[in-house]
């Protein structure tokens, strides 16, 4: 009996332990009507920039919805959105995009905000890109000088630009041996271009956000072609009724009010000396970059 | 290297100052993590034992299966909960997708075949006259399990040990059924994961500490009830 009373002694503080764990698991989702939550998927370099950060607390804070961002890659984002498994999307992949709206899989369509890609690399710019001002004759003479090109392969937004540049430099780089795909988010592949010292395509504000640790230089800006327009859709609740159509809603419209744009306008610049996005809502994307 | 100093000094002053994120995700993992063995456990040392004690037909098919189980890959399990939990999926009524509910699954999952077969192993090498010997000392069939588990001892609590370092360190699951949510489903891990992706190093590595710090601290209380003396 002695050895019972010793052995349960011990075993008890750690069960304890562990049922208090279950049960205060149990009380982290709190009993919310189930249209309270809502699904934004989106792109990474919404959530790595932490522009996210600012804006979805205030979010809750204001309209009382719970907000699960999942933040995954432009073309993953649609994969989700065109299965009903999220209920509003915010990417930047324009050409994915349209034909997301085509299929039915979205309605309403809304213009958020612009920044733009920019092609970094090695401050000695081997493939001396840095005297182009088109990207599709950049990324010419980086085939041509075989220079290492580090790209994302994950069919996010930024790689779908990329792809676009290519094909307007009349290039196929797959296969080459100066052609890497690390099919990492935006921040890992800065991360090996760095280390490898190679060219890239990259969103201004991801670079931005990572600039101290890189030791990469941008090379090639300003190109029309290198707009970075992001656009927020609700989901077609109508093919999928599971989708919190009222809550997807509402988040669009709260990503094009005058506060959130008034917010984008200002973000980042104390931050990392210079604006992350530009806010767009109610323009129109031709208009974009004059 | 002088990064990884930088992490470290961080990761002491974020535990010191007590940060609120920081403790949250801290204490989000322990419970996570903590609930799945629990879970694993139960049905581990359950049906580990039930195997190792009984023989049937395709008895080791069975087994080799549970061996396999232990190297089931993190992301494989994630990938397919994943699935089983989307709102059009089977179990979509559920609405636990993105919760640390399904976190729990996911890793539970993933903990089980670690406990099982470690289980199995344990009682398997018990040695056979042992059940003969305590059943012929008048014990029911329940009570002869009960010792038998606790002459294991030694090997269940590594079956433990495993089970949660193997659940504690996975981030693959917990990415895809958690969705790395601020506040919600942000486990130390996934929080890592994150940080590096953002190029903020130091607080990467101040979270790797962080987790290497719990994982020590479980591990040396569990050790102390391994390792104590047996009354004899």
């Amino acid at each position: 009996m002695q050895k019972f009373t010793k052995q349960t002694l011990t075993f008890f503080p750690i069960f304890a332990l562990l049922i208090l764990a279950v049960v205060s698991t149990a009380n982290a989702a709190p009993a919310q009507p189930k249209q309270k939550n809502i699904i934004l998927a989106t792109t990474t370099s919404t959530q790595d920039t932490g522009l996210l950060d600012v804006l979805i607390p205030l979010f809750e804070k204001k309209t009382g919805y719970f907000v699960k961002t999942i933040a995954v890659g432009s073309g993953q984002a649609m994969t989700m959105g065109a299965r009903g498994e999220a209920d509003v999307l915010l990417v930047h992949s324009q050409a994915a995009e349209k034909k997301f709206m085509a299929d039915g899989n979205g309605v309403n369509r809304r213009l958020v905000m612009h920044n733009d890609f920019i092609i970094i690399g090695p401050p000695a710019d081997p493939a001396t890109i840095r005297q182009s001002k088109k990207a599709a004759e950049g990324f010419k003479k980086i085939a041509l000088s075989s220079a290492l090109f580090v790209s994302r392969g994950d069919n996010s937004g930024t790689n779908a630009k990329e792809k676009e540049i290519w094909k307007a430099a009349g290039i196929q780089p797959e296969g080459q041996k100066w052609y890497q795909q690390t099919g990492l988010g935006m921040g890992q592949t800065l991360g090996v271009a760095a280390e490898k010292k190679g060219y890239a395509l990259a969103d201004r504000g991801t670079y931005l956000a990572m600039k101290k640790n890189l030791g990469l230089d941008i090379l090639l800006e300003g190109d029309a072609v290198l707009l970075n327009i992001y656009h927020v859709i609700e989901v077609n609740h109508t093919k999928w009724p599971k989708v919190n159509a009222a809550g997807a809603k509402a988040f669009a419209d709260f990503m094009v009010s005058k506060q959130v744009q008034g917010i984008v306008k200002s973000f980042g610049v104390e931050k990392f000396g210079s604006l992350l996005f530009f806010p767009d809502a109610g323009k129109k994307v031709e208009d974009l970059g004059k | 290297m002088e990064i990884i100093f930088a992490g470290i000094k961080q990761a002491l002053s974020l535990l010191v100052s007590l940060d609120p994120e920081v403790m949250g995700i801290t204490w989000l993992s322990l419970k996570v993590s903590g609930t799945a063995t629990l879970i694993s456990l139960f049905i581990g040392i359950g049906i580990g034992t039930a195997v190792a004690l009984t023989s049937f037909p395709g008895r080791q098919i069975v087994v080799s299966l549970i061996n396999t189980g232990m190297a089931l890959p993190p992301v494989v399990v994630g990938l397919f909960v994943t699935i089983f939990l989307w709102r059009n999926g089977p179990f979509g009524a559920l609405e636990i997708l993105y919760s640390p509910m399904a976190i729990i699954i996911a890793q539970a999952i993933i903990a089980t075949p670690i406990v099982m077969g470690i289980t199995l192993a344990a009682m398997q090498q018990l040695p056979r006259k042992l059940r003969l010997q305590i059943l012929a000392l008048g014990a029911t069939r329940f009570q002869m399990v009960w010792l038998l588990i606790k002459e294991a001892k030694l090997s269940l609590m590594a079956a433990v040990m495993a089970g949660f370092g193997g659940v504690i360190s996975e981030v693959g699951a917990s990415i895809m059924v958690g969705g790395n949510i601020k506040g919600y489903t942000r486990v130390l891990t996934t929080a890592t994961v994150m940080e590096t992706s953002k190029g903020n190093f130091d607080v990467a590595i101040a979270l790797s500490v962080i987790l290497l710090i719990l994982a020590f601290a479980i591990n040396l209380v569990l050790t102390r009830i391994q390792q104590r003396v047996r009354p004899r």
